[in-house]
């Protein structure tokens, strides 16, 4: 039962996922915004880290609050461990977000899009390696679930971070409204349960 | 014997992982270590005694996470108490032989500094001075800062350390596998800024195995000029059948760690995972290795919270644009606490190539060690260059040193014992290369061989406050060639003389040299080429003048320091073609087809193109006509669209950026006379929220629609709102909220607006608010997006 932490290479762009973040619900995307997206993604592309800190616990589970417990618990009825994990893109992208959100707000935008679409790219990624490596032993995931979403607290944000370790194996941390730095970071919960043969 | 004395003769041992044996030991997941000084000391106390038994010299206590974020104060003396008593009671029972030494342990705080986090740099420094303070009370040795990934927590926990004990402070940073911190720092930026705020040692732990991490190690190696050490994990952990296994054996992780013994570290010890029997398997591996003697290298050296720039052959440029000396514009800026302003003249000298900015906000009338801080702050937010901070206020010099994240280049001291006794005790406590100009209380010396004599003596009393000779850069002072057909040449003959005869680097403000005459960048860039040929480190200068940076490309290619003339060329394609195409193509046409283009740019959201034909229009059209009859048609036609959905919140923001880009010409033009300020609003995103993009997208937009924006920030207190809503009486106050968890905070704010400034309106946006929120808390109005927020502003203050 330890602490882990992984290191992703960067997951292709989904670009109609970043203007969808971005509040562009039109089909076609004009050439000027195409270039400047493509000039955001060249900037930050190269400044972003992709790290996930996870922690795998068998149910059932002797820590978080009873009532964070007892959700957890209820969404992964069936299962016999649950999967903690916490990602993030790094403090570059908030540095860039904020360096054109005074100079250049729609490049601050495009960022903010680029970010949202990065952090659910990695997640993805982690969960999809995750179904793998599960797979292997008979074993299935269910899809994530976080808090603040559904019926769990937002509140199960501290435990999460503190069991992970987060702020010292992967840089991210929680401020007291529960905010988390950097801004474009998850955290979940997976369920893992026995395949039917 | 002291540590101290110790470090300087032995190689030293350090002890390896906790966490790990206490796990082995049944602590749970989420629960606090460092308890367990208090609940199992027999079991804290054989782990310590283990690692003196194997040969550790130095033990940390159990108090890695002991601080009062996560302690009362009675419970974190309690904790640190016990703490050190354990290690003590283990150094005593140890049968080894060697010294030893107990580290007060220091990790991280595990929350975030500012501005990306919500913890403030100083509060960071007072939680770790509580805890140094309590070591310090119970005895130990030495303090050991450990396991830092951000630069700035570790120079917050650093500085505490040095304020609060005259202990020796080792400082260990958590390097990734891009041999970077998590924060972006590299080896060479952190051992610069360490260095300078006196770190006794500095090291590398945690994060990988000591293979993953030796090119980090040897680049401590290669700057450092105090002794290294090295405590790296067992590798990398796996989970095996449910247990975690550490993928370096003990041998293997000797050998590595030994090995670099052998090339100059000076301390070792392990991290996660690592044991006592790793910790014996290095004792024996460094049986018999004799210390390397530590190196002093004569570094000329700044850094910020990413890179280290060194002065040496390669010459510095140092941006002079952050500097109201002369600007109307900058002023002006700086009266309005306009940030924005500073930010875009630091980001476009940036651009234009300048490897250091130098940061002067000094005007009669202002609070310049707030502006200053603020300032820096700010920049150092979102730019990564280093800082020259550039004030002849002591007061500003401090805080600005202190809360600046990495090694800064101090402007100025000089030969004059007052301006030696402010500047040096600071430069001392704080580290930085200092910039001494050779001026005396007798003025400025008309011959080189005084102003050198000048800088000897700066020299000596430099060293009498311990500030070597690689931390000072001198600046001989470019004189008015005008004034003096002598001064130029004599000013190059110091240059050489200091490089020379005291093997210094020097720095020049270029373009003082061409006061008084026309075509100045000529003068200017001739100057500086023959600067750089007499042996010029650092230039102050403005990057915008294209013949300085053609001279300095043109130098660096001509004096071998770019290979293939790479730079140069690349240098070259951003260089106009010719005369001809370097106007904009405006000229030819009449003043109307002129206007229908600049809507047509806003529209479009061509911000270049707009700021020109702004200042072709101006000419002829009187400023307000072309606002009230070009700008604003423009921008209302790209709001409807954004209402009707036909144009979206990029395109929207581009026209407005365009329609900035063009106000800002006007500005520059109707500067003096009364430029027209609207209706005063002040916005903020409350207390507790970080996230300001939504709010800085209204402050655009009600820019451009005229209204006088006094943006006060992010994660602002209510108190500090309703205070600037009295103090300018402002009819409008607009808050952003991103998290259901601060939304208290907006209705508190909006509570104390109600009762001190009952006549304000109050608008709220962002992402968790809805209508019905927005009534709940109280608020006048609620906008659901920037466009709504520029209607309600105007409706609200018809």
């Amino acid at each position: 039962m330890a602490m882990m932490v992984r290191s992703f290479s960067a997951p292709p762009v989904d670009r109609r996922e970043v203007w969808r973040y971005a509040g562009h619900r039109g089909a076609d995307v004009e050439e000027r915004l195409s270039l400047l997206l493509e000039e955001c993604i060249a900037e930050a592309m190269p400044r972003l880290q992709y790290r996930v800190a996870y922690l795998e616990l068998p149910l059932p589970l002797t820590c978080f609050a009873p009532e964070a417990r007892a959700v957890i618990e209820e969404r992964v009825t069936g299962c016999h461990s649950v999967m903690l994990f916490a990602a993030t893109v790094g403090v570059e992208m908030d540095r860039l977000i904020a360096r054109y959100s005074r100079t250049q707000p729609s490049k601050s935008l495009l960022l903010d899009a680029l970010g949202s679409e990065r952090i659910e790219a990695l997640c993805d990624a982690f969960c999809a390696e995750l179904a793998v490596e599960k797979d292997r032993e008979g074993l299935a995931a269910l899809p994530r679930f976080s808090p603040g979403y559904g019926k769990l607290p937002l509140a199960a944000q501290r435990e999460l971070i503190a069991l992970l370790d987060a702020p010292r194996k992967i840089g991210l941390a929680l401020n007291e409204s529960l905010l988390m730095s950097p801004a474009k970071s998850v955290t979940a919960i997976v369920g893992i349960y026995k395949e039917n043969v | 014997m002291n540590f101290k004395a110790f470090l300087k003769e032995h190689i030293f041992l350090l002890d390896g992982g906790m966490g790990t044996l206490l796990q082995a030991r049944g602590l749970q997941p989420g629960e606090l270590p460092e308890r367990w000084s208090l609940t199992h000391p027999d079991v804290i106390v054989e782990i310590h005694r283990r690692y003196y038994d194997a040969g550790s010299h130095v033990v940390n206590t159990n108090t890695f996470g002991a601080n009062s974020l996560k302690f009362d104060a009675a419970e974190l003396e309690n904790v640190i108490s016990a703490a050190v008593a354990n290690a003590r009671r283990a150094a005593a029972e140890s049968t080894g032989a060697q010294s030893k030494f107990v580290a007060l342990d220091i990790g991280p705080t595990g929350r975030m500094l500012k501005p990306y986090g919500d913890l403030d740099f100083e509060a960071a420094v007072g939680i770790f001075a509580e805890t140094v303070r309590l070591g310090v009370k119970y005895g130990v040795d030495l303090i050991f800062i450990e396991t830092m990934n951000d630069s700035y927590e570790t120079k917050a926990a650093l500085l505490a350390a040095k304020e609060n004990s005259t202990l020796p402070v080792l400082v260990s940073n958590a390097y990734g596998a891009d041999g970077k911190l998590m924060t972006g720092a590299t080896p060479e930026a952190m051992v610069a800024m360490l260095e300078g705020l006196g770190a006794d040692a500095v090291g590398v732990n945690c994060s990988l195995g000591p293979k993953a991490l030796r090119p980090v190690v040897e680049e401590y190696l290669r700057v450092a000029s105090v002794p290294v050490f090295f405590k790296p994990n067992a590798g990398l952990p796996r989970v095996i059948e449910g247990k975690t296994v550490y993928d370096v054996a003990p041998t293997e992780f000797a050998g590595e760690v030994a090995a670099l013994l052998g090339c100059g570290v000076r301390g070792a010890g392990g991290c996660c995972g690592t044991t006592p029997d790793y910790i014996a398997a290095l004792a024996a591996a460094a049986r018999g290795l004799q210390p390397q003697p530590i190196d002093h290298k004569q570094r000329t050296v700044i850094s910020s919270y990413t890179h280290a720039v060194v002065f040496d052959r390669e010459p510095i440029l140092i941006g002079e644009r952050i500097n109201p000396t002369g600007k109307k514009r900058f002023k002006e800026a700086l009266r309005a606490g306009d940030m924005d302003y500073i930010l875009q003249e630091g980001i476009a000298e940036q651009e234009r190539g300048v490897q250091v900015l130098d940061v002067n906000v000094g005007l009669p009338e202002i609070d310049e060690p707030a502006m200053l801080t603020a300032a820096v702050t700010e920049l150092q937010a979102v730019l990564d260059l280093p800082l020259q901070l550039d004030t002849s206020d002591p007061v500003a010099m401090e805080r600005a040193l202190r809360i600046y994240n990495g090694k800064p280049m101090l402007n100025s001291v000089n030969g004059k014992r007052e301006s030696m006794e402010t500047v040096f005790p600071l430069a001392k406590k704080y580290g930085g290369v200092v910039v001494a100009l050779t001026l005396d209380e007798s003025g400025i010396p008309a011959s080189a061989e005084a102003r050198v004599e000048i800088a000897r003596r700066i020299l000596r009393e430099a060293e009498h406050y311990g500030i070597a000779k690689k931390d000072l850069i001198f600046d001989p002072l470019a004189l008015t060639v005008s004034a003096d057909s002598t001064a130029a040449k004599e000013t190059l003959r110091a240059v050489r003389m200091i490089r020379e005869e005291l093997g210094c680097h020097t720095s020049l403000g270029v373009s003082n040299v061409s006061f008084g005459l026309p075509a100045r960048d000529a003068v200017n860039s001739t100057y500086f080429a023959m600067a750089l040929t007499a042996g010029l480190s650092a230039a102050i200068m403005n990057p915008h003048s294209a013949e300085m940076m053609k001279t300095y490309h043109a130098y660096r290619a001509l004096a071998g320091l770019d290979e293939n003339c790479a730079d140069f060329i690349a240098f070259s394609e951003t260089l106009p073609a010719t005369q001809t195409t370097t106007a904009v193509p405006v000229t030819p046409k009449t003043v109307s087809e002129n206007a229908s283009r600049l809507q047509e740019a806003v529209v479009k959201g061509l911000r270049e193109r707009a700021a020109a034909l702004t200042a072709e229009l101006l000419k002829t059209e009187p400023p307000l006509s072309l606002v009230e009859q070009e700008l604003i048609p423009a921008l209302n036609a790209v709001g409807v669209g954004f209402e009707e959905k036909r144009v979206f919140l990029p395109q929207l923001l581009m026209s407005a950026e365009a329609a900035k880009a063009a106000f800002e010409v006007i500005k520059g033009a109707v500067q003096g006379s009364a430029s027209p300020r609207g209706k005063t609003v002040i916005i903020a995103t409350v207390k507790g929220d970080i996230h300001d993009i939504g709010k800085n997208i209204v402050k655009l937009l009600l820019e451009n629609y005229g209204f006088a924006v006094v943006d006060l920030g992010k994660d602002v207190a209510p108190e500090a709102v309703a205070r600037e809503a009295v103090r300018l009486h402002a009819p409008l106050v607009g808050l952003s909220a991103l998290m259901t968890t601060t939304v208290p905070a907006m209705a508190e704010t909006i509570a104390l607006l109600r009762k001190e400034a009952p006549w304000c309106r109050v608008m709220v946006g962002g992402a968790v608010l809805t209508q019905e929120y927005a009534d709940s808390i109280g608020a006048d109005r609620y906008a659901r997006d920037a466009m709504e927020a520029v209607r309600c502003a105007e409706e609200l203050l018809r």
